[in-house]
């Protein structure tokens, strides 16, 4: 079990020094002179050949690869050509807890929401309820977030102002006033998942309730929440973690356009700035952390398995 | 009529087949049937946009500025006066060039990365593929970003970015399939009777391996639709004015509290036409698809 265990985590390590490899050649391959955006239009040849000399731009490539992935592990992520910060302050700080809170709320209304729709479009299969989730799943997996948002904005923030349509409230400063301004934005985003989970919590569920051992259980006269939430419920807990692994790219991914909709200051506004101000370091940080967020999270469902699945754990 | 009379496009069985399944889902399913007419409307709306919008979509009125839906623009104009029943049914060439050309992109740049590390094989397989499992690393949007970031802005650098964007799961899938080909009786034996490498590859390999790429292609064309729309909403996509309907919704984001139908209408066609899209992708993957088919514990 250790040696799989170290197995996946030394792939894991492959795919975030590709990862790394990919965002430091961003930088290389950004148009025009990164000393020019950091000195303005106006300098002395002096001056921009001191900062090639300290940036250590005049080396081979490879050398200025480790010194920056050196530096990048230990915080160094560069400074902001705009606003003079240290760009790790603003990344890692500040922006990626408002897009890791965002995340976590949407996917947990998702899984709150999503596994009973779905258990109950299973356990009333072929009815009005189970139409109406499939209808849900249907468009709920193809419905832009960004415009749901938006929607949400018009039905709920300006036409009945019942919740603030902008900003983020750290919910552990002011938990009251977090969740409140978290309501739509994670609404926004979790229709994907919610959708989704529905979907497979219902495929699923509808095969293993046939299986021999529902059927022992329910003869031996357990109740029939016990047959469903813990009998049949664990098989269902394995395909779901996978696909929810999986999809956590998607969630980032909605978390960069619903942060946009609701001018939250999270992952995805920094990589848009970043983008529209040419401010490449803060691009690289953005790709870096998304990647390895990413990865990290998938190694975490890997190496969950065996504790979710007693058959997988070798003897 | 004779047989010699019948054209000799529809001798191909592959092909037959093909229409034949296509004519099934369309009738088996409502669902699919209707979600086909919607999606070939936004087609018909896209080839014949200039035909069919009542104004050129960069047409100002200086009578109808904000003007809600009405007599003279059936859907609104938005903050330029611009007519937005106009503006969306042109923006419909735009999602379908993006949609089609990132695909293209992808699919291509999929099956040459795909098709590679599955023949060769060795140490070049296994470096493709890590740079493949890092590119799936990356959600689509984000990595679409990146490319942006180094290429600019405007219509054909989204289809570059967001196509670049797809080619890590289209290589996976080709790789997939080339190592199950190529497992097979028929192409050992094609090998054994001392047939050149590439003809094997080209006459018994690729067929095998594009129709499911096809599939996939199919089922990819909404996500490619919806990044580069995100893309556009987010700012850093097509530039206006552009029809794009994600620099639309984008742009009535700011009056949707006093002008909804500004981001309302672009929003509305954009939803319609990727969940029609995606009933249709559903349809035919699992039509099609034979590792759907076999399994039974597809995605429904």
């Amino acid at each position: 079990m250790l040696f799989q265990a170290l197995q996946k985590v030394l792939q894991t390590a492959i795919v975030l020094l590709v990862v790394s490899v990919a965002s430091f050649s961003l930088l290389k391959l950004a148009p025009g002179d990164p000393i020019e955006l950091m000195l303005g239009t106006e300098y002395s040849p002096e001056a921009h050949r001191s900062l090639i000399m300290e940036l250590g731009l005049d080396r081979p490539a490879v050398e200025q690869y480790v010194l920056w992935i050196v530096k990048f592990v230990q915080g160094d992520w560069g400074t902001s050509y705009v606003s003079r910060a240290p760009i790790f302050q603003y990344a890692f700080v500040e922006a990626l807890p408002v897009t890791l809170t965002l995340a976590v709320s949407a996917l947990g209304l998702a899984i709150l929401i999503g596994v009973p729709l779905g258990v109950l479009s299973a356990i009333r299969k072929d009815t009005v309820w189970d139409a109406g989730a499939a209808a849900f799943a249907l468009t709920g997996t193809a419905f832009p977030s960004f415009y749901l948002g938006i929607l949400l904005i018009w039905i709920f923030g300006a036409y009945f102002g019942w919740f603030p349509t902008m900003g983020f409230v750290p919910p552990w400063e002011d938990f009251r006033g977090g969740v409140y301004h978290m309501i739509l934005p994670a609404i926004t985003l979790s229709t994907y998942f919610m959708a989704m989970i529905v979907r497979l919590t219902r495929a699923n569920l509808v095969e293993v309730l046939e299986q021999p051992y529902i059927a022992a259980a329910r003869a031996r006269g357990e109740p029939n929440w016990r047959v469903i939430w813990l009998h049949a419920m664990r098989n269902v807990l394995m395909p779901l973690v996978t696909v929810l692994g999986l999809q956590l790219g998607t969630l980032l991914q909605g978390a960069v356009l619903t942060e946009t909709v609701f001018s939250l200051p999270g992952v995805g506004q920094m990589i848009t700035n970043g983008v529209l101000n040419r401010e490449y370091g803060i691009v690289q940080a953005g790709v870096m952390m998304t990647g390895g967020l990413f990865i990290l999270m998938n190694l975490l469902v890997d190496l969950l398995y065996p504790v979710l699945d007693p058959r997988l754990r070798p003897r | 009529m004779t047989a010699i009379d019948i054209p000799s496009r529809n001798r191909n069985p592959a092909v037959r087949q093909l229409i034949a399944g296509l004519l099934r889902l369309f009738r088996g399913s409502p669902f699919f049937a209707a979600s086909a007419i919607v999606t070939l409307g936004f087609l018909a709306a896209a080839i014949f946009a200039p035909f069919v919008a009542p104004y050129s979509p960069t047409f100002q009125d200086s009578a109808a500025f904000m003007a809600p839906p009405g007599a003279s623009h059936w859907f609104g104009t938005d903050s330029f006066g611009q007519d937005l029943l106009s503006r969306v049914i042109h923006g419909t060439r735009y999602a379908f060039l993006i949609g089609f050309g990132a695909v293209l992109i992808g699919a291509l740049g999929g099956l040459a990365v795909g098709l590679a590390a599955g023949l060769i094989g060795g140490a070049l397989e296994w470096v493709l593929m890590r740079i493949v499992d890092a590119l799936l690393a990356l959600p689509s949007l984000v990595m679409a970003i990146a490319f942006i970031a180094i290429l600019g802005q405007g219509v054909d650098k989204v289809v570059y970015a967001v196509g670049i964007a797809l080619i890590g799961p289209f290589a996976r899938t080709v790789r997939a399939d080339v190592l199950q080909v190529r497992a097979q009786g028929f192409v050992e034996a094609a090998g054994l009777m001392g047939i050149n490498r590439l003809r094997i590859v080209w006459r018994h390999i690729l067929p095998n391996v594009i129709f499911p790429l096809s599939v996939q292609a199919t089922v990819r064309i909404s996500e490619a639709i919806l990044v580069s729309s995100g893309l556009s909403f987010l700012g850093i996509g097509v530039v206006p004015p552009t029809p794009d309907w994600g620099l639309m919704i984008s742009e009535g984001r700011a009056f949707v509290s006093f002008a909804p139908w500004m981001s309302g209408v672009p929003g509305a066609a954009l939803a319609l036409l990727l969940i029609a899209l995606s009933i249709v992708g559903d349809g035919v993957r699992e039509r099609f698809d034979p590792k759907l088919r076999t399994n039974g514990s597809g995605s429904k």
